[in-house]
Formats: C-alpha cells, structure tokens, sequence
C-alpha cells in the first residue's frame, strides 16, 4: 500500500514490509468485522428467545428455523383480512421485521384459505399447511384456577363459547362443585389434538387479565415419559384386561384421617361405614347431599356425575373420566 | 451571483449548463427513489394496492415478484431457499441489477441512500472536514460476515440491524424506533466518517457491487480530454476512487469508461461537470481514443 517505509532500501526490503503492512491491514480487518460479528451473533441468539406471548402465523416454522427462513416482506401482514398480523418494529422484543400476533388483542380468525401462508415467498409459513385446523401457533392454556370464573363455580363459558374448534379443542369437563357442595363446576378443558392456538379464547377470556392463555406448545404442554403406558388405554386397546384380575390384592382405601365416607364400602377392610355414624364434622361438604365416588375423578374412579342433559359439552358422550390426550398408545 | 456562492461544488455546471441540466440526474434519481416508495406507500396510506411488500421482497399487481438476492441468499446460508415466486424474484431482480449496474440499487432504489446523501451534502455545506478512516473495502468484509454469520447463527443476519430494511420497512408497516437507527446513520455519516456508511460499511452495497461487476451500462468519460480539473465530480461522488483511472488515465491506455463496480451509476458527476465530460455508457465502449494523451501518465489502468 502507500505506506511503504521511504528507508526500504532493497526491493526485497520493501516487498518485505508490503507484506507485513498487508497482513497488519487483513488481521486489523479481520478483528474490527469479526468483533460485529460475534456481537451481531450473540444477537441472533438472543433474539431467538420469542416471547411467550407473541405467536406466530398459522404455518410458522420452528423458531429456530423461522429467523431463517422469513426475509421479512410482510407479505402475511398485507394478506391477513383481519389485521392480526404485524411486523416486528425494534423496540418490540421479537426479532425486527418478523411477523406476530398478540392473542390478546387481535387474535387468528383461522381462514379456510390460509391467505397469510399463500402469500409467504419463503416458506417460512409452510405451504404445507393447508387446513387451518392443522395449525398449531401455540396451545392454550387455563393457566390460573383461582381467578377463572368456572373454576370459581360460575358458568361464564366465554373461552369454550368463541372456541373455533369448539368441544374440541376446548371442552367443559363437569365436577362436584365441593364448595357449595350442591353444584357442578364445568371447568374449560384444552385439548392439544385440536387446539390451533388462534388466540379466541384469550381474546375473549372476560377477566382483566385472562385466565386462559395461549403459549408456545413447548411451554404449554407437558409429556410423558416415553416408556409410560397408560392402564385404561392399553386396556381399551387389548380389549380386556393385561393382568389376573383374579390374583389382585385390595388395599385399603386411604382417606383422611378421622374421615369416612357413609354407605361406602371398603373392600381392603370389608367393611361399610354406616350412614349415620360419622361425626359431621369429618364429612366431606356436601356428602349428604350427593353419592361420593371412592376415588377423584382422573383416579381410576367411577364417572363424575354427569352434567343434567342438555348441558353443552356434555352431549357428546361420557365424560372422560382422565384428561384427554393423554394418549397411553404410542 | 456572488463569487462565494461560485465556489460551490456544480457552480460551474449551473452556470454553463442552467440548474436543471446541472441537476437532471439527481432529479431523475429523487424522482426514481420517492417514486417506487410512493407506488409501496399507495397501499397501505391510500388503499390502492399496486406493490405489497417490501424491499426484501414485494409482490406487484398480483404478478411480478421481487426479491432482493442478497437477503436470499443469506437466507439459503441458513439453509432455506424461497419457494417458486420467490426464486422467480431473485432472478428477476439480479438479471435486472447485473444490467443497469448493481450499485444503481443504491443510488436509484435504496432510501438510505437519501438520508446518507443529505448528510453528505450538509457536511460540505457546513464544511465538517475531518473523518474518521476506514477502508473502503471494509464492506466486503462485513459482507463476508453476515453471509457466514447467516449460516453458523441460522438467522437471517444483517437483518437484525440493516438500517435500510428497518428504514423502508418502518415507512411502510410501521417505524417503531427504527428511526433512532436510521438518525444514528445520518449522524454517523456527518460527523463521523465522510461517506461512511454506504462508502464503507454497508455491505448491502457491497453485495450489489459484486452483483454488478460487469454491469454493461456505465458512467464514461469520452470527453475526459475536456476536463479542466475542477474538481467538482470528485467532490460530489460517492465513491470518488472510481473516477480517477478513467477520467485521468488516458496517458497510461486507460479506456474512458468506470470500470470500478462501486461506481452506483447516480449520474452525478455528469451533472456537475461544466465540461460534459461524463455520460453513460456502455461498458465495451471502452477503446482509449486514438491521440488523446493529456492524462495523468501516473495513473495506471486497473488500479482501484
């Protein structure tokens, strides 16, 4: 370059200085970008961590994949009816320029047509994504039971009510209410098999801060152990029971202590608490009131009482007496 | 006119010229800029919607699509490639740019480029001389960068901080605090570096230089024989290395045409220029006139 030293005073000499100025300018090079880029890197990892609350077009590929795949166009944006969509402006902590929704706000109407995945040049919203019930942008998730107003024994049934994909995804799973000990609780159930993740329900959710949420599926949905079989489903599955029924052992039923269930017979004792003998004190609220069943339900108990008929949700069959999806096949 | 004001850059080229010839490529290139904002802007403030889309990729009339490739392509290093229309897009808009001169992207299309021409023009107004260095081939290198950041972060990476996407994003979808981003490039091209960001670090710009290398449509000098040394074009190009070995090297057997892929084909030089030495043209036209040797016997053809 022009910086050759005036004192070279070989060719050699100064070809040698040449190359160590055209190394120093390469290593300055390489160190100044490379430092942008680890920095730009870091970034990039950072800006990997979606919030929970933002979700993605119907069709969005994994995260990871997603920052990959989506060049930012807002062709979704300008395809969405309903203005669901929006990209990511700076400020925002959702990787700049990307599409997202807030359920909250202005949740997914769930298209037949799809028009926000049709329009995505990239793939990014896969095309492959044809059905909208197909969808998963998030799942639901009844995330508080102390405020939801079912679980306080009321019957708002909002969440349920605009559910898209309603007795589905969402459905109203009915127990005693032990409070009043005289009522049902017909608690909003989320079912991962159908939920879309659209965001209705949370929109909806009536409290000033929804009791019903809709979270990335990762953070929303447990799992089982791979190797878990669940008894009833593999039962269903075999057409009768897997083990000697005749060789099982009754074990005491185990309540608590000072407690009896009147009329209920314990066959790990023999014996039948009679209906009369126990201090009211020690009944469960409501025992009088209604036949208790000898385990929870979900237990392996009897059915809960079924809702009176013509209880929405209730019409399409039994009640499961576990939570659905929890699929014991694999 | 007083004498002061004829010591301004293009005074010359007013003077011979009159101002509208002494600024009819910038206004042709303003009009170009706003323009294709304008018919992005259509949609989302008027309701007519010719172009959905952005500068990444747009979709007009329902028919043409238009990636930009280097977008995609940092795309594809994370391992995803466009679908159909997109593809189609790509081609299209690198056929396109590999004609008319890559870097025309910057000085025709890019709204940066309005923001880093202003902050140009005001730092000879204001005459702010000193600069902080940085070589010009600085953005090959981030370049390099972000295309094999792209592929070891799996993200999209320029993206996260390409103050021309969030510039023209943000006039289109919603600014947000992009404008911080976009002020902060102004700024920086003021005060801290002369021609910084587009002259050095972009390497948006970088991408569309090698895009076009070999762009047939060029800026050329056929009557460098004319020029009287004024300066002007040197001083209001954006790239003013470009110039010189082919207005100054007809001694050394230099062809009359820019060469340099960082030219961005703005015209301006053309403007400013009492002389006409400069007009566009093509790149084969290219032959050193027979007897013209008034050039600069120091500079030798190929270097830049």
């Amino acid at each position: 370059m022009a910086r050759n030293a005036p004192s070279a005073s070989t060719p050699a000499r100064s070809k040698a200085i040449a190359r160590r100025q055209f190394l120093f300018d390469t290593a300055r090079m390489a160190c100044g970008v490379g430092m942008l880029g680890l920095g730009l890197g870091l970034y990039a990892r950072q800006s990997k961590a979606l919030p929970a609350q933002a979700l993605r077009p119907p069709g969005a590929l994994p995260e990871d994949d997603f920052l990959g795949a989506c060049i930012r166009c807002g062709l979704c944006v300008r395809d969405c009816p309903f203005d669901t969509l929006s990209l990511a402006t700076p400020e925002v902590p959702v990787t700049t320029g990307t599409p997202f929704f807030t359920a909250r706000k202005i949740p997914c109407e769930m298209c037949d047509d799809i028009p926000c995945v049709k329009a995505c040049p990239t793939g990014a919203l896969d095309h492959g994504l044809t059905d909208i019930n197909d969808a998963r942008m998030g799942l639901a998730a009844l995330i508080d039971h102390e405020t939801c107003l079912n679980f306080l024994g009321l019957r708002c049934d909002v969440c349920y009510r605009v559910c898209p994909v309603i007795d589905k995804a969402i459905t109203l799973e009915v127990l005693p209410n032990t409070r009043t000990g005289r009522h049902s609780m017909f608690l909003p159930t989320v079912h991962s098999d159908h939920c879309t993740g659209c965001g209705k329900c949370e929109q909806a959710c009536i409290l000033e801060e929804a009791a019903i949420k809709v979270y990335p599926v990762a953070l929303a949905k447990g799992a089982l152990g791979r190797h878990y079989r669940v008894g009833w489903e593999e039962q269903k599955k075999a057409g009768g029971s897997l083990i000697d029924e005749e060789s099982m052992v009754e074990l005491p039923d185990r309540l608590p202590e000072g407690m009896t269930l009147p009329g209920h017979y314990d066959p790990g004792s023999g014996a039948t608490a009679a209906p009369g003998a126990v201090p009211a004190e020690s009944q469960l609220p409501g025992a009088a009131a209604a036949p208790i069943p000898n385990a929870p339900p979900g237990m392996g108990g009897p059915a809960v009482p079924s809702a009176p008929p013509g209880m929405p949700g209730t019409v399409a069959g039994p009640v499961p007496s576990h939570p659905p999806g929890l699929g014991g096949g694999q | 006119m007083s004498a002061a004001a004829n010591t301004r850059v293009g005074s010359d080229a007013v003077a011979a010229k009159g101002w509208l010839r002494a600024h009819k490529w910038l206004l042709l290139r303003r009009a170009t800029q706003f323009a294709i904002l304008g018919l992005f802007l259509l949609g989302p403030l008027a309701g007519v919607w010719i172009v959905k889309g952005n500068l990444a990729y747009s979709y007009t009339l329902d028919i043409l699509p238009l990636t930009d490739p280097y977008v995609a392509l940092q795309s594809a290093m994370t391992g995803h490639l466009p679908e159909t229309l997109g593809i189609v897009g790509v081609v299209i808009v690198a056929v396109f740019y590999f004609l008319v001169g890559g870097r025309a992207y910057c000085s025709w299309v890019c709204p940066v480029n309005v923001v880093t021409d202003t902050a140009g023009w005001l730092r000879r107004r204001l005459g702010i001389k000193g600069s902080a260095h940085l070589a010009r081939e600085t953005r090959y290198w981030v370049l390099a960068m972000t295309l094999i950041g792209s592929a070891v972060t799996g993200v999209v990476l320029w993206e996260l901080i390409n103050p021309v996407s969030m510039l023209h994003r943000g006039l289109i979808f919603g600014m947000g605090f992009a404008w911080a981003i976009v002020l902060a490039v102004f700024l920086f091209d003021l005060f801290i570096m002369s021609r910084g960001w587009c002259g050095r670090l972009c390497p948006v710009g970088a991408f569309y230089s090698l895009l076009g290398r070999f762009s047939p449509l060029r800026v050329s000098t056929p009557q460098r024989a004319a020029c009287n040394d004024c300066m002007d074009c040197f001083e209001v190009c954006p790239e003013p290395q470009v110039i010189r070995p082919a207005l100054k090297g007809a001694a050394g057997g230099a062809g009359p045409v820019i060469l340099a892929a960082a030219c961005t084909n703005c015209g301006r030089c053309i403007d400013v220029c009492a002389k006409d030495v400069f007009r566009f043209g093509a790149r084969f036209d290219n032959a050193p006139p027979v007897g013209e040797a008034d050039g600069d016997p120091a500079v030798a053809p190929g270097k830049f």
